[in-house]
């Protein structure tokens, strides 16, 4: 490990697609072992900014340094040896196993031209057994459901072995129970020292996880703050235009959780 | 599933092996059994046979090099087209559809045409069939918002379409009488001009498309989840992508410049080796190579032996193939989604 502590940070970042500018001006940081969670309205440009950090996509302006190297001087493996992503879950095209899904998060750790070894899938075994797929190794991944898929995804990141994780909405798509598990496992990455960003469409999610919030709107960053600090009625009306009440709420076991409410008869903002 | 994988491994090597035996006892001059094994046997050993020089003569000098030639060249179009199924997250293409057969037809033609040497035949067919598959791939990245499965097949189609115009008018202004001939046999596959010269300069250029293959098989398993997902796991897409383009192109190249174009091999043997086996790259180009190689043989076989005439070996894998993988794509859509 060269640098004591991991990090990945965009500095002055402008993003987009070539003949279409996306963000301006975007300075973002993550550090091992804490939780960012980026919201923002649908088309605000979430998942094109974690193109950007992961150099999937290139800096339109600005640096993205990984450890405090420039993104564009180290190779792909370099990269993902040092942070992982994780996409939405999507369909698949062939019908891998589980098993192969997870030990393809081992290829950074492979020279070019090798296969995964015996260590390489005890590791891959351990990290479905770490997010409960244990008995699902031998599935088909295109076949098991879309919340067995996103761990999945995750416990192929986990198989990376990479301190750092980008998550593209981990939880888009997923039922009420899997969004639970799913948030559990983030929060379980983040104690094991492990830093992870992940977008989300749900402010209660940050509540529950963020150390820090990121709230992108229109192309800028408006706030990169605790989440009490960032998420207020003001700033959601700002990003989502609606009204909404933020309010502690004391959970059955003793313990204040902060949630937002939307307003009822909400209208959108003119 | 290792039981499952062995149970392949044996099935497979079993019809290779029944392929082979049959390919060398059938015949307009059919060989016994026992002579087989005891040319074989012979052959091991370095004792006489005790068979006839002409039974020998057959099975050595007349059956050996077809036979030869149509296990290379089934194992390469099924390996090829099992590359570019995985390559391009697309199980709908093969070398035929993707247009690297009628590219590499086109420049076979031409190297026909102009009376070159082999190598020259087969340099011409690799740089046509990569001009080819360059175009189709392009083709299909510009036209966006369709379905990309769907645009990458008709993108192959329009591009067939013109290669065989490239290759009608160089038949019509070859030599009716003899050029034109051979181009035609030629263009509809076959097996029977097969010399030893032509397997000395394919087989090289088989072999040199596989290895490149086979030691990229894990990376080419994370290429069939898209270039996005692939780079953020460590692999230089882009390198991984024209290395196995090349590859395949290369075995494409050399199986058509020998035997002509021989469609459907590429696109339905890798849907067997996949459901026999899965997806995983390392299992699937083995399995697809022998089974492709046993393939070929049997419809060589057939080919030779079934009229008085040759029978072309397009017509015949296109006659086996098309029913093949109808009932494939009716049956098992969910096998790739």
């Amino acid at each position: 490990m060269s640098a004591p502590v991991a990090s990945l940070e965009g500095v002055a970042l402008d993003f987009g697609y070539p003949g279409h500018a996306v963000g301006r001006g975007v300075s973002i940081a993550l550090r091992a072992g804490e939780i960012v969670c980026l919201l923002g309205p649908n088309g605000g440009g979430k998942s094109t900014l974690f193109r950007t950090l992961l150099g999937l996509l290139p800096a339109q302006g600005g640096d993205v340094r990984l450890d405090g190297d420039p993104l564009a001087t180290l190779s792909r493996a370099a990269i993902a040896k040092r942070v992982s992503y994780v996409p939405q879950a999507h369909a698949g095209y062939f019908p891998f196993t589980m098993r192969d899904v997870v030990l393809m998060g081992r290829t950074a750790h492979l020279s070019p031209f090798a296969a995964p070894t015996r260590r390489d899938v005890a590791i891959a075994e351990a990290c479905l057994a770490r997010l409960g797929l244990a008995a699902l190794a031998d599935q088909v991944y295109t076949r098991v459901s879309g919340g067995e898929r996103q761990l999945a995804l995750i416990a192929r990141a986990l198989a990376q072995e990479a301190p750092l994780v980008v998550m593209d909405e981990p939880t888009a798509s997923l039922d009420f129970g899997n969004q639970a598990r799913v948030l559990d496992e983030v929060r379980a990455l983040a104690a094991s020292g492990i830093g992870v960003i992940m977008a989300t469409h749900d402010p209660d999610q940050a509540f529950l996880c963020a150390d820090r919030v990121a709230l992108l709107h229109a192309g800028r960053l408006i706030a990169d703050a605790p989440p009490r600090e960032a998420i207020t009625p003001a700033t959601l009306r700002e990003v989502y235009g609606i009204d909404a009440d933020v309010i502690d709420v004391t959970l059955a076991s003793g313990e204040t959780r902060r949630v937002c409410v939307p307003r009822s008869g909400v209208r959108f903002a003119t | 599933m290792t039981a499952r994988h062995a149970w392949v491994a044996l099935c497979t090597a079993a019809a290779l092996a029944v392929a082979v035996g049959l390919a060398f006892a059938v015949g307009r001059y059919p060989v016994a059994p026992g002579d087989l094994a005891a040319i074989a046997w012979s052959k091991l050993t370095g004792t006489p046979s005790g068979v006839s020089p002409t039974v020998e003569a057959i099975v050595w000098s007349v059956r050996g090099p077809r036979i030869g030639a149509a296990l290379a060249l089934g194992a390469a179009l099924a390996a090829a087209g099992a590359a570019f199924q995985s390559l391009f997250r697309n199980p709908l293409v093969s070398p035929d559809i993707l247009g690297v057969s009628g590219g590499a037809a086109v420049g076979a033609v031409l190297g026909i045409f102009l009376a070159l040497p082999i190598l020259a035949i087969q340099g011409l067919a690799f740089a046509f069939g990569l001009i080819a598959v360059a175009l189709v791939t392009l083709i299909a990245s510009a036209v966006r918002g369709h379905d990309p499965l769907l645009v990458l097949v008709l993108a192959g189609v329009l591009v067939g379409a013109l290669l065989g115009a490239c290759v009608a008018l160089l038949k019509v202004l070859a030599d009716p009488y003899n050029q034109l001939p051979a181009i035609t046999f030629w263009l509809l596959g076959s097996l029977a001009g097969a010399a030893p010269v032509d397997l000395a300069t394919a087989l090289p250029a088989i072999a040199i498309g596989f290895v490149p293959l086979w030691l990229l098989r894990w990376r080419v398993n994370l290429l069939s989840l898209g270039d996005e997902e692939a780079r953020a796991m460590g692999v230089e897409t882009t390198r991984v992508r024209l290395a196995v383009i090349a590859s395949a192109t290369l075995m494409t190249a050399a199986a058509v410049s020998i035997a002509g174009i021989v469609g459907w091999i590429g696109l339905v043997i890798p849907h067997f080796a996949r459901l026999a086996v899965g997806p995983d790259f390392g299992k699937l180009l083995p399995v697809s190579a022998i089974l492709g190689a046993a393939f070929l043989l049997a419809v060589d076989t057939l080919a030779r032996t079934t009229a008085r005439i040759e029978i072309p070996l397009g017509v015949l894998t296109a006659f086996v193939g098309t029913p093949l993988f109808l009932w494939q794509l009716v049956r098992s859509r969910r096998s790739w989604q």
